[in-house]
């Protein structure tokens, strides 16, 4: 047992830090700092940065694109990111229809699209949730019927994050109705240009848009975009809901966070004191770099029991990593609202790309985006699979219940 | 970076495994623990056999040398078995304080003793109102020629009452709470003027009360520096509280196995009771509190050994706050889970529930750390 990295995985590290500063724009850094809402360039601009760097997706096979890197590697170039803070490639691309074509898809798909997820030359969003179809994700109704050699599709999307931005969206629809829930479901790749698609932002509660609902109506998709089987999509939404492992805790991302929250914390007073004096607050705050300092050791363990592992299952411990990790991430985000003390009230709605609003900020400039990120962190304990399905997935998988 | 086990580490941890699977079954335990001084002196000769007393000692005095991880898989085992022998007081405490303030006369002197199972020790340190603070010590320390005589008192006592030799903290100058002025000296449990009062632990150990009145120390009983000791006494302190929480993983990871299997085989309105999801999701609570405990538990262990003191108590102050609240969790709800008969003195979830809670009160409960964290984090940040 030792937690030294070795001298060649300590200069890696160095390296990816190195890149990380010098190349992202300060422009970004200065708005994932502030938790303020990124534009599509800026998240396309550094995906491309990454790419020509070769580091756009790092997780796939070295054929298409991948590093080859250890899962330590794989480890240290997430917590780099998280840390630096810079954003993440695009995870629907990159960590979710990627894999899943690598995996099941043909070779004209890999051929046709794979590069072009590297790039962000396609910006991909997520079909599987529906309105009647949450939790229960297998419930969904969304019905695609063979038409020649095309699907005709119909039915609704929901919670389809920044599909605002989307040039695809991979959906799992019914193929066959008469099939138990979990096995009439199959994986198809649409083009959002395709006639018959509306999209309708859905506004959350902290002001922003970041969610849309997807209407489908008539949608002719040809059959060629089929990934893997028909009705074998249940089997491949699991593979891509399992299989990140690392970066999920976002352990790097709660780091960066504390380390705003001393900074902020010291310019705050509570009384004849800086905030950060206050015993309480102090408390508090190191209640939460102990879980966070506990996750992390978690973390590693499910990172160095992976180059253990022969299989590519998907950890069951990933969702210990997810359960914890959002919880931290929400913590912090209390810590801020109550740093921001009264100046949280103002609503400035700069979290908005499409409505900034060009007047001067009311109270500390760094207030405004405070309370809308408490309000919108509260989607981490929900989405992905809510905390309580991670939890009957634990109790079904480790615990045996 | 790795957590895996050497080889000799897997094996130390197999045989001890063995060890405990043979000679501990609970209704063992039971008649350990009826023994007059509460434990099993043939067990401890077996340990020493097996070499698991002479663990973390140098080589030169008849030890294996292993480190922090080598005690962390016995404190694991001896936590999962609740074991009553004094390992804990007599290998770890009194074993640290010989590898890090003994002398090589006293090492040659004592540790062979340790290792062959022919001597105990015991740490008095706690005061009546001490609670945590290592430096709050009344207990006084006057030199005398080339000796020292201690006066005062000391509480709870782990082991007090049978330990052969006593290690005692004492103020030979400054004030009650004085950083400076500590000094640690080897008392022998017999010597004229200790007086000792033992019983019984909520946890089944046993424990004591010491008065020391007018006890005269050669110079061949004192430990590091006196007067310039509490460095010496943080250290062991450190070391212990990583092994403590080795030991209450053990206990955890005890508690919950028995509560999985229990919620596996108890059936109620006509359903194994594991069936319904809220007591499913309670497991997983307690699954996690455990994977975070045993996560800073390691952490603790391989910071135990971290030179730079702040950066030390930082790292097992942190394992101890995690411990503390998982093992509250976990305790409370392996009782909570098992209904009536985890209430039961007859039952073993209840013992190890017990055990994890007075872990908690030993050198710092979760609170306490949690302070600590939050004052030396300014005192850094103001450096």
């Amino acid at each position: 047992m030792d937690l030294r990295f070795t001298a060649e995985e300590l200069a890696f590290r160095d390296e990816v830090r190195a890149f990380f500063r010098s190349a992202l724009p300060v422009s970004i850094r200065d708005k994932m700092v502030a938790n303020k809402g990124l534009a599509k360039d800026d998240i396309v601009t550094w995906q491309r940065i990454l790419n020509t760097k070769g580091w756009a997706v790092a997780n796939w096979p070295v054929e298409w694109g991948g590093t080859g890197w250890t899962p330590v590697q794989q480890y240290m170039f997430q917590e780099e990111l998280q840390l630096t803070p810079a954003p993440q490639p695009l995870g629907f691309g990159v960590t979710m229809v990627g894999p899943v074509m690598i995996a099941f898809g043909s070779e004209e798909q890999k051929k046709r699209f794979l590069p072009r997820i590297a790039n962000l030359d396609d910006w991909w969003c997520q079909g599987f949730s529906e309105p009647g179809a949450g939790s229960d994700l297998a419930s969904l109704r969304t019905s695609a019927k063979r038409d020649g050699d095309h699907y005709v599709v119909n039915g609704q999307k929901t919670w389809t994050t920044l599909a605002q931005h989307a040039d695809w969206i991979f959906c799992l629809v019914r193929t066959d109705p008469q099939a138990r829930k979990q096995e009439g479901i199959s994986f198809l790749l649409i083009d959002m240009k395709t006639p018959g698609i509306t999209v309708r932002p859905i506004v959350t509660i902290d002001g922003g848009r970041e969610v849309n609902e997807v209407f489908l109506d008539e949608v002719r998709v040809p059959a060629e975009n089929l990934v893997g089987e028909e009705n074998k999509g249940w089997d491949y939404a699991k593979y891509l809901l399992g299989r990140e492992r690392t970066g999920i805790a976002r352990v790097g991302f709660s780091k960066e966070r504390i380390r705003r929250i001393k900074e902020l914390a010291a310019t705050e007073r509570a009384g004849d004191q800086p905030l950060i004096e206050d015993e309480r607050f102090r408390e508090k705050l190191a209640a939460v770099e102990v879980e966070l300092k506990a996750l992390e050791m978690t973390q590693l363990r499910v990172v160095a029991a992976e180059r253990n592992r022969a299989d590519n299952k998907p950890d069951p411990a990933s969702s210990i990593l997810k359960i914890k990790g959002s919880e931290i991430q929400q913590a912090t985000t209390e810590l801020l609202l109550e740093i921001v003390g009264p100046y949280a009230m103002p609503y400035q709605p700069e979290h908005d790309e499409d409505e900034r609003w060009n007047e001067p900020p009311v109270g500390p400039e760094w207030a405004g985006p405070i309370a809308p990120t408490y309000f919108n962190t509260r989607k981490v304990s929900i989405y992905g699979g809510t905390n309580e399905i991670q939890k009957n997935i634990i109790a079904k998988a480790i615990l045996g219940l | 970076m790795d957590f895996d086990l050497t080889e000799e580490q897997r094996l130390l941890k197999e045989s001890l495994d063995r060890l405990i699977g043979d000679r501990y079954a609970f209704e063992q335990r039971k008649t350990y623990g009826q023994a007059a001084e509460g434990w099993s002196r043939e067990l401890w000769a077996q340990y020493a056999e097996l070499g698991l007393l002479g663990l973390p000692f140098a080589e030169r005095y008849g030890g294996s040398a292993g480190g922090p991880v080598e005690t962390m898989i016995a404190m694991e085992a001896f936590g999962h078995a609740l074991a009553l022998e004094p390992f804990f007081a007599t290998v770890v405490l009194g074993g640290a304080f010989l590898r890090h303030g003994g002398s090589t006369e006293q090492s040659a002197a004592l540790v062979p003793r340790i290792i062959d199972g022919s001597l105990t020790l015991a740490f008095a340190q706690t005061e009546r109102y001490s609670r945590y603070d290592l430096a709050d010590i009344s207990t006084t320390a006057m030199r005398d020629g080339a000796g020292w005589v201690l006066s005062g008192e000391k509480g709870v006592v782990l082991h007090g009452d049978t330990a052969d030799k006593l290690i005692v903290t004492a103020r030979v100058d400054g004030g009650r709470r004085d950083p400076g002025g500590v000094g640690v000296f080897i008392v022998d449990g017999n010597a004229a003027g200790v007086s000792r009062r033992g019983y019984p632990t909520q946890d089944g150990l046993r424990a004591a009360e010491i008065a020391l009145a007018g006890v005269r120390v050669g110079p061949e009983g004192v430990l590091g520096e006196p007067g310039a000791a509490l460095p010496l006494v943080e250290r062991v302190v450190d070391e212990a509280i990583a092994a403590l929480c080795a030991e209450a993983v053990g206990a955890m990871a005890a508690m919950h196995e028995l509560t999985v299997d229990y919620l596996k085989t108890r059936r109620q309105f006509g359903r194994e009771i594991g069936s319904f999801q809220i007591l499913q999701h309670r497991a997983v609570d307690m699954l996690i509190a455990l994977e975070q405990a045993r996560s800073m538990a390691m952490f603790g262990t391989m910071m135990a050994g971290e030179e730079d003191a702040v950066e030390r108590h930082n790292a097992v102050s942190a394992a101890k706050v995690q411990i503390g609240r998982s093992g509250r969790l976990i305790g409370q709800q392996a009782v909570q889970l098992h209904g009536g008969i985890g209430m039961t003195m007859e039952y073993k979830v209840g013992h190890y529930f017990k055990r994890a809670t007075m872990i908690d009160t030993m050198f710092g409960d979760g609170d306490h750390h949690l302070r600590e964290l939050a004052r030396r984090g300014r005192s850094q940040e103001t450096r």
